[in-house]
């Protein structure tokens, strides 16, 4: 394992040295974060609905990060599962967009308060 | 032959019959005995069938009275082959057997066993034949109900003399319960027969509640003999009972055991409520709201001489406590003396007879009390006969003038035409109460009386006499009402009850019988109303009973060495009187215990007792005759008003019945009605508002926690983000 492990870094190009895993997890946590609060905040449907794969791909890298860290293969063959179900998914979430905004003539999620109390 | 407990007269082995040892000796009675109760059972039946299948013809009546024939003829034969011999036990079938132990007082058992004794054998034939002579009457007294009715009253009728058979012919306590709740309930059932009417309905609540303060009592009472004795079995019972009676005799009072002496004063209290005496009689009265063959055969003849057969039945437990029947006798005597002045005073004749009823049980009881079981039964016995027939005279005058009762209202009823057979009943049975000189009921009350100056007992020459004003009073009120309503100027006003289709229903029905009986009446009603005189069947059973009350004078005058058929009958039962070494003596001229005989005036009272009350009888008939029957020209008055201002209070007081009535209302019925009212708010603002409470919380929980439910996406949106922080704290809380 360290035989394999001092290989892959011996192949990496110098400004890359200090790049640790923790850099990835950052990465991915900011870009969750800032999906979250843009699906908290934003009003129009599709940009919310453009936050949450956003959260998606931030799950991804971690995961990805996760995999190169661990040298184990789980990780990388679980994000294109992600992948794939995220567009079927997207695909699904555009249609209802579709017949929401063909309800109210518009894409303001705020239209959509009926089910109060 | 020592069929019961001739042990009991053992105060000198001499005098006494028996041999001092107790032999329980009961033999096997013949199976036909079970028919007694069931046949009135399947009465019930019948008549339940026939009111399911709505008959609308007097057939529940013919099935009853057959139903009852054929017990009064079975009671008729159990006389005839089991009188005389030992206790015939006849086995039914097992009821209660519960053993939760291996001890002597560990098992309680009871079966629906019938035990045929001497008393049994007496009370048997004059309930059995009573009812059978009264459903009779009733057949016709009902008939305008024919219908569900009709067919109630019968199944009622029948379920009753059931639960009297019951009573009468248990082998033990529990079953003597069973019958003795039956009759109470039969009693509710019946006098609330018209449960249309309010007060019908209050009378009937009334009795039940009452008798079910005496049932208590009663109940205690079978407590505390199980768990004193360990049995409930006559035939187990009375040998146990025994010593402790001895050692009452023998003047140990003191070693009887303070619950020993409890258990007859709480059976007295059962006794008390069924037979309608002090504190508990104010039942009877209202009793009257139920049609008149009810009170006939359950308030005069049969229920509440339920009350006396207790007593009979139980007596040697009477025997172990120095008290309890001095007690008996003055609860008898008050009571007598009481109802006597209320009956005075009134003037709805069936209510008079009512509290003549309560009266004449106060007799009885004396009767029991002053050590003549023999003198008490007797008078149960003769007093059935006579007061039936009192009773079904009234319904007779009720039923003919629509319902009218009053005295002041009606006159001459017994000369007009087709109601002599009434009006001589009437005399007969009058003449009776009143104990008029050689009518059974001047013997048997005679017997009380004389007993009362005979026997040793706390101030019992004092209850002589308060018994001998009582029956003066007796003559008078009972002679009042005949002086008043039966004889004298012909007079009435018709009642105000089924006015209308009476008239109708009965010209159908009695236009055979009656023939010219009745005038043409206008079916279009209201205007001329004429009395309806009774048909054959009212007629026919009060001939028979009038017979039957003369009769059984008779019976004072066979097997005289054992007073009288009646004691020939109690001999050798536990109702025996116990000093019957005394009466020997007295009669006989044995060893004279002179102090035991007492003396009237210096004569023998047996013998004095039967010109003295003879003379007081006849004053009392007398006095009634001058101010009820001379000189009177017109229904509502009489001489007796000319007088009523000269006694004014006291007058008004006995109208009042003495005020018991509100004094019971003052002092129980409205505390408890408060108390109820307390316990209603109690229930309305603690119970309902801790119920109302535990509903009220989830809605406002619920108002709380709706405002998250805000139907908009970003409010959803960010619930959810706090959820996933607040597990995220969690998490890392819990890594540390």
């Amino acid at each position: 394992m360290s035989v394999s492990l001092s290989l892959a870094q011996a192949s990496l190009p110098a400004p890359m040295d200090g790049v640790t895993l923790a850099h990835y997890l950052v990465v991915s946590a900011a870009m969750f974060a800032i999906g979250l609060v843009g699906f908290l905040t934003r009003r129009n449907l599709i940009i919310m609905f453009l936050c949450t794969e956003l959260m998606f791909q931030a799950a991804g890298i971690a995961l990805i990060a996760f995999s190169r860290f661990h040298l184990h293969m789980t990780g990388q063959t679980f994000v294109i599962f992600v992948l794939t179900v995220a567009a079927a998914e997207a695909a699904l979430a555009l249609a209802l967009v579709v017949l929401l905004y063909r309800r109210k003539d518009s894409l303001s999620a705020e239209e959509w308060a009926e089910m109060k109390g | 032959m020592v069929g019961g407990l001739a042990g009991m007269t053992g105060l000198t082995a001499a005098a006494a019959g028996g041999d001092g040892a107790l032999a329980v000796g009961t033999v096997a009675g013949p199976w036909w005995v079970v028919l007694i109760p069931l046949l009135p059972m399947l009465g019930v039946v019948l008549t339940l069938v026939c009111a399911i299948f709505d008959v609308r013809t007097k057939a529940p009546a013919w099935m009853s009275v057959a139903c009852l024939a054929g017990s009064f003829g079975l009671a008729v034969l159990a006389y005839l082959e089991l009188a005389g011999g030992p206790t015939a036990v006849t086995f039914g079938f097992r009821w209660i057997d519960v053993a939760w132990g291996d001890g002597p007082g560990q098992r309680l058992s009871a079966d629906f066993a019938f035990a045929f004794d001497g008393l049994t054998c007496l009370w048997m034939l004059f309930v059995t034949g009573l009812a059978t002579l009264i459903a009779l009457y009733a057949s016709e007294y009902m008939s305008h109900d024919v219908g569900v009715g009709y067919c109630r009253f019968f199944a009622a009728f029948n379920l009753f003399v059931f639960s009297m058979a019951c009573l009468v012919m248990a082998d033990n306590l529990v079953l003597l319960f069973l019958g003795w709740e039956g009759v109470g309930l039969c009693s509710y059932l019946l006098i609330g027969y018209f449960y249309k009417k309010p007060s019908a309905v209050a009378a009937a609540k009334k009795a039940f509640i009452m008798n079910r303060i005496g049932d208590l009592g009663l109940l205690m009472g079978m407590l505390l003999t199980f768990v004193q004795f360990g049995t409930l079995k006559y035939a187990e019972l009375w040998p146990l009972v025994e010593p402790y009676v001895a050692a009452v005799r023998a003047g140990h009072a003191d070693e009887v055991p303070f619950l020993v002496g409890l258990i007859p004063v709480l059976f007295m209290v059962g006794a008390f409520g069924k037979s309608a005496q002090l504190p508990l009689y104010v039942w009877l009265p209202d009793a009257m709201e139920g049609p008149t063959p009810v009170s006939a055969l359950i308030h005069a003849a049969t229920m509440v001489t339920a009350g006396v057969y207790l007593v009979a039945r139980t007596y040697p437990l009477f025997l172990v406590s120095e008290w309890a029947l001095p007690v008996v006798a003055w609860v008898g005597a008050l009571t007598a003396l009481l109802a006597a002045t209320i009956g005075m005073a009134q003037f709805d004749i069936k209510r008079i007879m009512a509290y003549s009823t309560v009266s004449q049980l106060g007799y009885m009881f004396c009767g029991m009390a002053l050590l003549t079981s023999v003198g008490g039964a007797f008078h149960v016995f003769t007093h059935a006969f006579f007061k039936a027939t009192l009773f079904l005279c009234c319904g007779a005058v009720m039923h003919g003038f629509a319902g009218q009762l009053d005295l002041r209202r009606l006159s001459g009823v017994g000369l007009m035409p087709g109601w002599r057979i009434v009006g001589l009943a009437m005399l007969v049975g009058c003449l009776n109460l009143a104990g008029f000189p050689f009518t059974a009921g001047f013997f048997s009350k005679d017997m009380i009386l004389a007993e009362a100056f005979v026997t040793p007992g706390p101030g019992y020459r004092a209850i002589g006499w308060i018994l001998l004003l009582t029956a003066g009073l007796t003559a008078y009120y009972t002679f009042r009402v005949f002086f008043r309503v039966f004889v004298g100027p012909v007079e009435y006003v018709p009642g105000d009850e089924h006015h209308g289709d009476e008239h109708g229903h009965h010209h159908e029905e009695h236009g055979e019988h009656e023939g010219g009986q009745q005038g043409p009446a206008p079916e279009a009603h209201g205007h001329a109303f004429h009395p309806h005189a009774p048909g054959w069947a009212i007629n026919l059973v009060l001939a028979l009973l009038a017979v039957g009350s003369i009769a059984a004078a008779g019976a004072y005058f066979v097997h005289t060495e054992h007073h009288g058929w009646v004691g020939h009958l109690l001999h050798g039962s536990p109702a025996e009187p116990t000093h019957e070494a005394a009466f020997v003596d007295a009669h006989g001229h044995g060893d004279g215990h002179a102090e035991a005989h007492g003396s009237f005036f210096g004569l023998d009272p047996h013998k004095a007792m039967y010109f003295v009350s003879s003379a007081i009888g006849l004053l009392g008939i007398g006095v009634a005759f001058g101010l009820h029957y001379l000189g009177r020209t017109t229904a509502a008055t009489s001489r007796a008003d000319a007088l009523l201002p000269k006694v004014g209070p006291v007058a008004r007081w006995a109208q009042g019945k003495w005020y018991v009535d509100e004094l019971y209302d003052a002092v129980i019925v409205k505390p408890l009605w408060v108390l109820s009212h307390v316990l209603h708010m109690f229930d309305k603002l603690v119970v309902d508002g801790l119920v109302n409470a535990a509903g009220w919380l989830p809605r406002m929980i619920g108002r709380a926690v709706r405002p998250s439910q805000g139907g908009v996406l970003h409010g959803y949106a960010v619930q959810m983000a706090c959820g996933i922080a607040f597990a995220l704290v969690i998490v890392w809380l819990m890594t540390l």
